[in-house]
């Protein structure tokens, strides 16, 4: 669930790459495009070796000399994962964890926010090192004691369990990211329509609120993305079948005798895309922010 | 920050100069207990899943602590009581022969994975700016794309990738007339299996670093180094005396970061030894969950669980220090 870390440090500032004229007229241009267009095509290929395989016939699939593209296709195998046992049970176990996980975090994480990055109250600074060092705990020393917990308040084999155990896990970062953003907002827009007659409340309402909100959906977004994609504890805590989540149900084909690679690749497609789309939608406020902060800083 | 917020605690008062004498003991108490109020509900939730979890874990490591005891917790008429046995578990892990073989096994894995991200991920971000604009945003396009892709789906698709029978890889190997690959299995000797792992953990980490590292180097003032190239200094002396020290910061953060992944990669192997990692197979994270939930030694397991800890403490120290340090300045 670590695969984002907590850099969610947005400045204001854009970062521009700043380049003199005629890059590419250095010495070793060449071979930098060469280099770069290589490098391009092996990151791609498993991904594309994966996307091809969902679309082969079985006979061009288990062939020793392979096939590099899969003409002609077939559906076949989307249907079959479609229609594997417990796919449609999974996603909807999935769903429902990662929606109550989405609006939970969110929620909590926004009034934490706010007082970190709006109030200098005493204990401030231990709370940030706290929420930071949490992020730090290996999850797999945690399984065990977490699953003895779940197991002895009985919310082991639950939904409710498995969210509150994501949920742990997700605050620590939206609430550093969300941060980010609300200091970003100068207070003096509150104090303007304070001044104006707004109530404090109103004031936050009406104008933090609405700048937040990209925040609040990159924020949403970072904890769907974490929350359809654990293993590890969907697969220590939910041990029925029919509790599966979609990562714990796609690793189940890994484990019978004859492995299915079309029906994988064809499952392994589908989960992707919502993740791939969400990620796209995020992805530079990971990144850049991560470095604006820390070049200056 | 602190600018901010002592902003808004002078607003009331100059809203209402006059009537200084009343300020409402609502906004008061607002002001004084709100903060708290508002971290409230996250300190509960992470509390109650993590603090009561950590606490266990230490209260497990001293414990002998099986199959018995775990039905013991849900009904106390059946097995036995958890009993106490003070630095057992933790001498059993000193003096265990495999112990030191899978510490020793881990650390070589995360090194060779941090150094191999670390220095390609680098490597592509200084070739990123050094080429034409389009294929520079393809690139960050598949970079972005394979950042994207769940762990578990890209442990299968590398699994296919390097299929015994029918995998893309060994014909191509053989193709190229690099051996004959043909029906190789690249788990039965552990340095090629843990090469599948490698090339799994990299692939899928090398985004990340050079993502980052390239928004980093586009902050390296061009004048610094059009002023070095002037003084006659070469390529690689640029990155080592003028670009590194700039980006220190960046490479801390990034490296620390890696250390504690790579430290504790699981499912990686778990997954590519279809949910059964034989025991050359075992990394730290692995051999604690195999002796908890294979072995049911759940106290040897929450010993072993507290020395990746520690471990990890030592490189989080580093990293929290670093972040902590831009949370201030901001």
């Amino acid at each position: 669930m670590t695969t984002i870390p907590a850099t969610g440090v947005r400045t204001s500032v854009r970062v521009r790459p700043r380049r003199s004229g005629g890059v590419t007229s250095r010495a070793g241009g060449v071979a930098a495009h060469v280099i770069v267009v290589v490098v391009l095509l092996l990151m791609l290929f498993p991904v594309y070796w994966a996307v091809s395989t969902s679309f082969k016939r079985g006979i061009d699939m288990n062939r020793i000399t392979p096939l590099w593209f899969p003409i002609p296709g077939t559906f076949q195998h989307y249907r079959d994962a479609w229609h594997k046992d417990y796919f449609l049970s999974s996603l909807q176990n999935s769903a429902i964890v990662v929606a109550s996980v989405v609006v939970i975090s969110i929620a909590v994480a926004f009034l934490a926010a706010v007082a970190i990055a709006r109030s200098n109250f005493r204990g401030r600074k231990a709370y940030i090192v706290l929420i930071m060092a949490i992020q730090m705990i290996p999850q797999i020393a945690l399984i065990l004691p977490l699953f003895v917990l779940l197991s002895y308040v009985h919310k082991q084999n639950t939904i409710v369990g498995l969210t509150f155990t994501y949920l742990a896990f997700i605050l620590p970062f939206s609430i550093w990211t969300l941060r980010g953003f609300v200091a970003n907002i100068p207070a003096d827009l509150e104090e303007a329509a304070m001044i104006d007659g707004c109530s404090r409340f109103g004031a936050f309402m009406r104008v933090t609120f609405p700048l937040v909100a990209p925040g609040l959906v990159a924020t949403a977004i970072f904890a769907f993305i974490q929350s359809f994609n654990e293993f590890i504890f969907a697969y220590v805590i939910m041990q029925d079948n029919s509790k599966w989540t979609a990562s714990v149900w796609l690793e189940s084909f890994l484990t019978q005798q004859q492995i299915d690679w079309g029906g994988l690749m064809a499952g392994a497609t589908m989960l992707s895309i919502p993740i791939v789309i969400g990620f796209l939608l995020v992805q530079r406020y990971v990144a850049v922010g991560l470095t604006a902060g820390a070049v200056k800083g | 920050m602190v600018a901010a917020g002592t902003r808004v605690a002078r607003a009331p008062s100059r809203r209402q100069p006059v009537r200084r004498g009343r300020a409402p003991l609502r906004t008061r108490v607002a002001r004084r207990f709100g903060p708290y109020l508002l971290v409230a509900p996250s300190l509960i939730v992470i509390g109650f899943v993590l603090g009561y979890p950590v606490v266990k874990l230490f209260e497990l490591a001293f414990q002998h602590f099986g199959l018995p005891q775990i039905l013991n917790m849900s009904n106390p008429k059946l097995g036995q009581p958890p009993s106490w046995v003070g630095l057992a578990n933790f001498r059993r892990a000193f003096t265990d022969h495999q112990f030191w073989t899978v510490l020793w096994r881990t650390l070589i894995f995360t090194a060779v994975n941090v150094g191999a991200t670390m220095v390609i991920g680098t490597w592509l971000a200084v070739l990123m700016r050094r080429v034409v604009r389009p294929l520079r945003l393809a690139l960050t396009g598949v970079l972005i794309f394979v950042w994207a892709m769940p762990q578990l789906v890209s442990v299968t698709i590398w699994n296919w990738l390097f299929d015994q029978q029918f995998g893309v890889v060994n014909y191509t190997l053989t193709k190229l007339h690099l051996g004959n690959f043909l029906h190789h299995n690249w788990y039965e000797n552990p340095v090629q299996g843990f090469g599948v792992v490698t090339c799994v953990v990299v692939w899928g980490a090398i985004p990340f670093i050079a993502i980052t590292m390239h928004a980093a180097l586009s902050q390296v003032p061009e004048e610094l180094i059009e002023a070095a190239r002037v003084d006659g200094a070469g390529a690689w002396q640029i990155f080592r005396r003028v670009t590194f020290p700039i980006l220190r910061p960046v490479v801390v953060i990034l490296t620390s970061l890696s250390i504690i992944w790579d430290f504790q990669v699981f499912t990686q192997v778990f997954a590519l030894r279809d949910n059964r990692p034989e025991p050359w197979y075992y990394l730290m994270s692995i051999f604690a969950f195999m002796q908890s939930f294979r072995a049911h030694d759940y106290g040897y397991g929450a010993a072993l669980s507290i020395v990746i800890l520690l471990v990890m403490l030592g490189v989080s120290v580093v990293y929290v220090r670093q972040m902590v340090k831009i949370g201030d300045v901001r």
